[in-house]
């Protein structure tokens, strides 16, 4: 039985889950970081796997529709921006009303524009490239792991080391963290908080449209009703239980990646749907309330987030 | 306080109302524009299906659902004032619902009886559902907003699977409960085809009014909500505060996932309380009156005639009804970018001034 739950398919299947959610996750963390909360991620998501299809449909190849992902994050980012930013919009208002957005405005665009209700499927949407790695290929587990994935997946991985750079040796790591830890001390060195956060946010919408990419045009090649179905606010939850620190990020989602194939497989062993569907919200939750516990132990709180 | 001033506010941001309207109706033709259809069938189309129809069919089906969209505003609004920010209302009011239908459909009790006990355990099942979030904040430190929304799930796929499995009418093609019996649908009242749902609404409605102005509890609550530090330096016992109003939000969920069930569909069948947003909606409408209690009803039905006019429009118009949705988000954007604030507090503190 044990070989038959973990065979090469499914190391592939945990990194195919695990890439949109690392991305969100680390556009998530960007704001985070630069204390802006940001829990419209599903928003985010949403609009960038609409945009890649309607991209890649549109002007056929990839390519348009991964940089089409890319604008359409940009875009939500800087509307998130300008009413919560420019405007003294609070972050939840905002981040519920873009959700919306996303949501409503994907649907009617997916009705209207492209004229289809529920799934949109078509021979012109291709699926972003993926790489074969020579060597490690081969491998017995780790092989189809890290070989033969979309480009996305090493940007992804690119990206977790890159952050993690950035955040602990670069100076524009420490004016974002600054920006979200203590933007009084920004403003006594010179450099104004709000920029640094409106490239926050720019750059979180630029990951969860590539994270929107991933889903509808590399693991499959569809746009359906409300895609990214919850995985935006798992993202949040990821974020806010690693307090926005990369690696601790991917060690995360592959945790979840590794739940989420293992419920589809379990599916296959006769258990309902629906518990299989839960698992990914219970495991946030269990993995959520480690870290609360262990933090009121350090006594020290959620960094003003804290609304309750 | 000046969130408390409502009609202060519209009479000093004349212009500034006048702007977003603009822009929103910009917003609204290019929208049909998309779609393909002219502004004056639309809006026609629109204004019938929200407040027309035969014998005024529709305007029944708008009032229902502003029930259904009030109570779910109210249930935000109430634990919103407290600084709770309870985005679980859809897990709540999902939990409630099934309650209803399991109780009145295996406990036997039928007749007016049976309705109280139906709307009782559904009570009941929202309240505990929206106090486990609280617990798990208060013993285990998981932030409300997070510990809600994350319960939400959990209440999707056990009812699903209940409705799925064990509890299934298998007659019926569909994920759906057997069908309640005939003495356990609210009535219509008299000469219209109106559910008596409302009605428990407007009780609620009432009840919040006094609740939030004239009582004890609802006085520790706002304190609560507008400084925790305060509250608890006056005496006020923080835990009970948050469990109760938890409590209090969740039932009322759970009292509008009873009336859906009881009055409109007579039975629970899976997504059925989900997909219509009725719980976004709701808190997208709290949000809108910046939680001034009066203001709810007004509110809830401007939501309910904006989804059920979208509807129209999909039937008639060809217009995608998900139109609705995206003018909720964009009023709710333009509404949040005056100083408002569910964490205002929070955000001053944020950015050091």
């Amino acid at each position: 039985m044990l070989a038959d739950l973990f065979d090469p398919a499914f190391a592939d299947s945990v990194a195919r889950i695990a890439v949109p959610i690392l991305l969100a996750s680390l556009g998530g963390a960007i704001c985070h970081r630069a204390g802006v909360f940001n829990i419209a991620l599903e928003g985010f998501i949403l609009m960038g796997a609409f945009a890649a299809v309607l991209g890649t449909f549109m002007l056929g190849h990839v390519f348009w529709g991964v940089l089409s992902a890319i604008l359409a994050g940009i875009f939500m980012g800087l509307l998130f921006a300008e009413f919560h930013l420019r405007r003294p919009g609070d972050a939840i208002v905002v981040s519920i009303a873009l959700n919306l957005i996303g949501l409503g405005l994907t649907t009617y665009l997916l009705r209207s524009v492209l004229g289809v209700s529920g799934v949109f499927q078509n021979e012109a949407l291709g699926k972003i490239t993926e790489i074969n790695l020579p060597v490690i290929e081969s491998l017995p587990v780790f092989g189809s792991f890290l070989s033969g994935q979309s480009i996305l997946f090493y940007v992804s991985i690119f990206l977790v080391i890159l952050l993690h750079y950035i955040y602990s040796r670069h100076k524009l790591g420490f004016w974002m963290r600054a920006a979200g830890e203590n933007p009084l001390a920004l403003k006594t060195v010179g450099i104004k908080p709000t920029p640094v956060k409106l490239l926050a946010l720019v750059l979180c919408g630029v990951c969860c449209g590539l994270a929107g990419a991933q889903l509808s045009i590399s693991n499959v090649s569809l746009f359906v009703e409300n895609m990214s179905a919850g995985r935006g606010w798992i993202a949040v939850v990821i974020v806010l239980v690693t307090n926005g620190r990369p690696i601790p990020i991917l060690g995360l989602v592959l945790l979840f990646g590794f739940v989420d194939s293992l419920s589809l497989r379990l599916q296959g062993f006769g258990f309902p749907q629906q518990f299989t569907e839960m698992m990914p919200y219970i495991a946030s939750l269990v993995a959520l309330i480690f870290v609360s516990i262990r933090r009121m132990k350090n006594l020290v709180g959620m960094r003003g987030y804290d609304n309750g | 306080m000046k969130q408390f001033k409502f009609l202060y506010f519209l009479k000093h941001n004349t212009v500034r109302y006048f702007m977003t309207a603009l822009s929103l109706f910009f917003i609204l033709l290019l929208l049909l524009n998309l779609a393909d259809a002219s502004f004056f069938e639309a809006s026609q189309a629109f204004l019938k299906s929200a407040f027309g129809g035969r014998r005024y069919a529709y305007l029944y089906v708008t009032i229902s659902r502003c029930a259904l969209i009030t109570g779910m505003a109210i249930a935000a609004l109430i634990a919103f004032r407290a600084g709770l920010i309870n985005i679980g209302g859809e897990g709540q009011l999902v939990i409630g619902g099934f309650a209803a239908a399991f109780v009145s459909i295996y406990s036997g009790v039928t007749g007016v009886p049976g309705i109280i006990l139906a709307i009782l355990s559904a009570m009941i099942g929202g309240g505990l559902w929206a106090v486990l979030a609280g617990l798990m904040k208060l013993k285990l430190g998981v932030p409300i907003l997070v510990g809600t929304l994350l319960l939400n799930y959990p209440a999707r796929y056990i009812t699903s699977y209940f409705v799925s499995h064990p509890f299934r009418d298998v007659a019926s093609g569909m994920p759906q409960t057997l069908l309640l019996d005939k003495s356990l649908w609210l009535p219509f009242i008299e000469g219209t085809r109106l559910d008596t749902g409302f009605i428990f609404i407007l009780i609620v409605y009432g009840f919040v009014l006094i609740y939030s102005h004239r009582s004890v509890p609802g006085y520790h609550a706002k304190m609560t909500g507008l400084s925790i530090e305060f509250a608890a330096t006056s005496g006020i016992n923080i835990f009970n505060t948050t469990l109760k109003t938890l409590a209090f939000s969740g039932a009322i969920a759970g009292l509008v996932g009873a009336i859906a069930v009881l009055g409109i569909h007579h039975r629970f069948t899976d997504g059925m309380l989900v997909q219509p947003l009725y719980a976004w909606t709701g808190i997208v409408a709290a949000l809108l009156i910046n939680l001034v209690p009066w203001a709810i009803l007004p509110a809830g039905f401007f939501f309910a005639s904006l989804t059920s006019g979208a509807s129209g429009m999909e039937r008639t118009a060809d217009v995608p009804k998900e139109i609705a949705i995206i003018i909720q988000g964009i009023i709710i954007l333009f509404v949040a970018s005056r100083a408002t604030g569910i964490a205002s507090d929070t955000k001053n503190k944020e950015e050091g001034n």
